[in-house]
């Protein structure tokens, strides 16, 4: 953490509990020879909702794969730092297995089964349980996203935003003790992220899941989450709480956009960030 | 026009399209889950029945305890093969894996005749009656039983498929692996348990054939037959595998009549299901039920 900016004054690090997920400087390299995380550093407190920031390509995608063990099926690898949850060490380990331990992605894009039924994706969700509370999970998740019990058809047919329920759904009925979420506002309607935001919030409050959110919407994310990094090419160049992040000129800047009257032209805008970088 | 000889073949056409059914459902639910197109599928049918009749002749087992032993030996079968010769093929190219399970039809194939010998052997008979009366068509019991076993097998499948949770993670896996992962499903485990199925389901095929036709290298011919049923139903829809067995069962008896009442070609009516093999691909590319996928706009 020694390049990154700590901003405000509660970072997770400082309390006595260690976290429920710590990533130590890790290194990811895709194909043996692209580096894409370079060192990279988080801590996730059990119970909260941490936000990870960043433009494209930063690499947050990356970070929650490489957290799943996604990385192996798309040639990456972890080959510095380790990533540990609840204490155990997580490198190295198949992402069906880690599934068990009680963390879940939900993939950017939803990546929902599109040819069973919304039922059937719920049920699939629970694959890892062998316990008999699956079918009043079913009822939970319904009680969270009413309109998918209406819908019977393919899941493929659903909405969009009904396709993201869906995709959180299906995650709830695992149970997880860490929810991964990439990009949960990915093409949908202003009205619609509001929502889906809601949802996690009181998921976070009611259930006590932990949420690690990554988001383009950087705005949405910084108003569920209690703390939030921001990263830059395979690194984490700032972090604090939500709302130091929220009043960081930098991150208005870059992420929140300018508001009124100093409005810059989007051409000014990306002068200023190409002489003004964190690295 | 003979109609009791129209009857009696639409019947065995039924009979003998649910056992390619049931072959062409084994034969997909490979292809679906690991995208490998099985050439030794036929040599399913053709072990199988070896190893039941062995087990019936050499040990003088009954039937039933026979048939059990051997759709045990098929599970493992099936397991040893995904995961010595198939699994080091994943990620190689599809030729690579095509080869490989020709060059496995043709091993099990020669294997068989080695240790059994090329000739035709009989199982000991099974049922008390050897034909019953239905509908005033005289019918072997084997053949009911058949497709008493094809149905069964039919609705085992609809129920795996839509019901239990292994049944939804091989679905989710065809889908899409890495979602699959996501959802904690191992996908090697996968990949062997449809082996493990498709080796199991193919055997007891293999085994009705074999007590009405006696085993023989003839057997493997059955996975040959398969093609034109799974590309009439669509490569990846079980539900098409079944339809298309027994369209091609159907065809093939139809072509038997049609020879023996007017044409008398001899049997040219065996290789009937693949001229409908070639129109099918004329007309519908991708079968009656291949996979258009959902795309949403």
């Amino acid at each position: 953490m020694s390049e990154a900016a700590a901003l405000g004054s509660t970072a997770p690090q400082a309390t006595a509990e260690p976290p429920l997920l710590e990533v130590n400087n890790i290194e990811v390299v895709y194909n043996d020879v692209i580096l894409v995380l370079r060192g990279l550093s988080l801590a996730v407190p059990k119970g909260r909702i941490v936000a990870l920031l960043g433009a494209n390509g930063a690499g947050k995608s990356t970070t929650l794969k490489a957290i799943s063990g996604l990385l192996k099926s798309e040639e990456g690898e972890v080959t510095r730092g380790d990533i540990r949850f609840a204490g155990e060490r997580l490198n190295g380990i198949e992402a069906h297995r880690i599934v068990r331990k009680g963390i879940f992605q939900v993939m950017e894009g939803r990546r929902i089964v599109a040819d069973m039924t919304c039922l059937e994706n719920l049920r699939l969700g629970a694959f890892t349980r062998n316990d008999s509370g699956v079918k009043s999970d079913i009822e939970m998740v319904y009680s969270y996203f009413p309109r998918l019990k209406e819908r019977t058809g393919l899941a493929g047919y659903l909405s969009g935003g009904e396709q993201q329920m869906l995709a959180i759904g299906r995650a709830l009925m695992a149970r997880p003790k860490l929810i991964l979420m990439d990009e949960p506002s990915m093409g949908l309607s202003p009205l619609l992220v509001k929502e889906v935001f809601g949802i996690i919030r009181r998921l976070n409050e009611e259930l006590g899941i932990t949420i690690l959110l990554v988001e383009q919407n950087a705005r949405m994310a910084l108003s569920v989450a209690s703390f939030g990094y921001v990263m830059e090419q395979g690194k984490v160049v700032l972090d604090g709480t939500a709302e130091a992040l929220a009043n960081n000129e930098d991150v208005k800047e870059f992420y929140l956009g300018g508001h009124g009257a100093d409005r810059k032209s989007f051409r000014n805008l990306k002068s200023y960030k190409r002489r003004k970088r964190w690295l | 026009m003979d109609l009791t000889l129209l009857f009696q073949l639409t019947l065995n056409g039924l009979i003998v399209g649910a056992l390619y059914g049931v072959v062409a459902m084994s034969f997909v639910l490979i292809y679906k889950a690991s995208q490998v197109v099985n050439f030794a599928q036929g040599e399913f049918l053709l072990v199988g029945a070896w190893v039941c009749w062995w087990f019936l002749t050499e040990w003088q087992l009954p039937f039933w305890m026979g048939f059990l032993f051997t759709l045990a030996f098929m599970t493992v079968f099936g397991l040893v093969l995904q995961v010595v010769v198939l699994r080091p093929l994943i990620g190689e190219p599809v030729i690579s894996v095509i080869m490989a399970t020709i060059g496995l039809g043709i091993f099990f194939q020669a294997l068989m005749k080695w240790i059994f010998g090329v000739f035709a052997k009989p199982f000991p008979p099974i049922f008390a009656t050897e034909r019953v009366q239905v509908l005033g068509l005289d019918v072997q019991t084997v053949y009911l039983a058949s497709l008493a076993i094809s149905l069964l097998i039919m609705l085992g499948f609809a129920w795996f498929f839509t019901s239990s949770k292994h049944g939804l993670a091989m679905r989710a896996t065809a889908f899409d692996q890495q979602v699959a992962q996501s959802l904690g499903v191992s996908v090697p485990k996968v990949f062997a348990m449809s082996w493990a199925i498709s080796a199991v389901v193919s055997s007891v095929a293999g085994v009705v054939v074999g007590v009405v036709n006696g085993v023989s290298s003839a057997l493997s011919f059955y996975g040959i037959k398969v093609f034109p049923a799974v590309i009439l139903g669509g490569l990846d829809s079980i539900l098409g595998a079944v339809l298309g067995g027994v369209i091609i069962g159907l065809l093939e008896n139809w072509a038997h009549y049609l020879d023996s009442q007017w044409l008398n070609w001899g049997n040219m009516f065996q290789i009937a299901p693949f001229y409908a093999l070639v129109l099918i691909l004329l007309i519908k590319p991708y079968g009656l039920f291949g996979t258009r996928n959902i795309e949403r706009v």
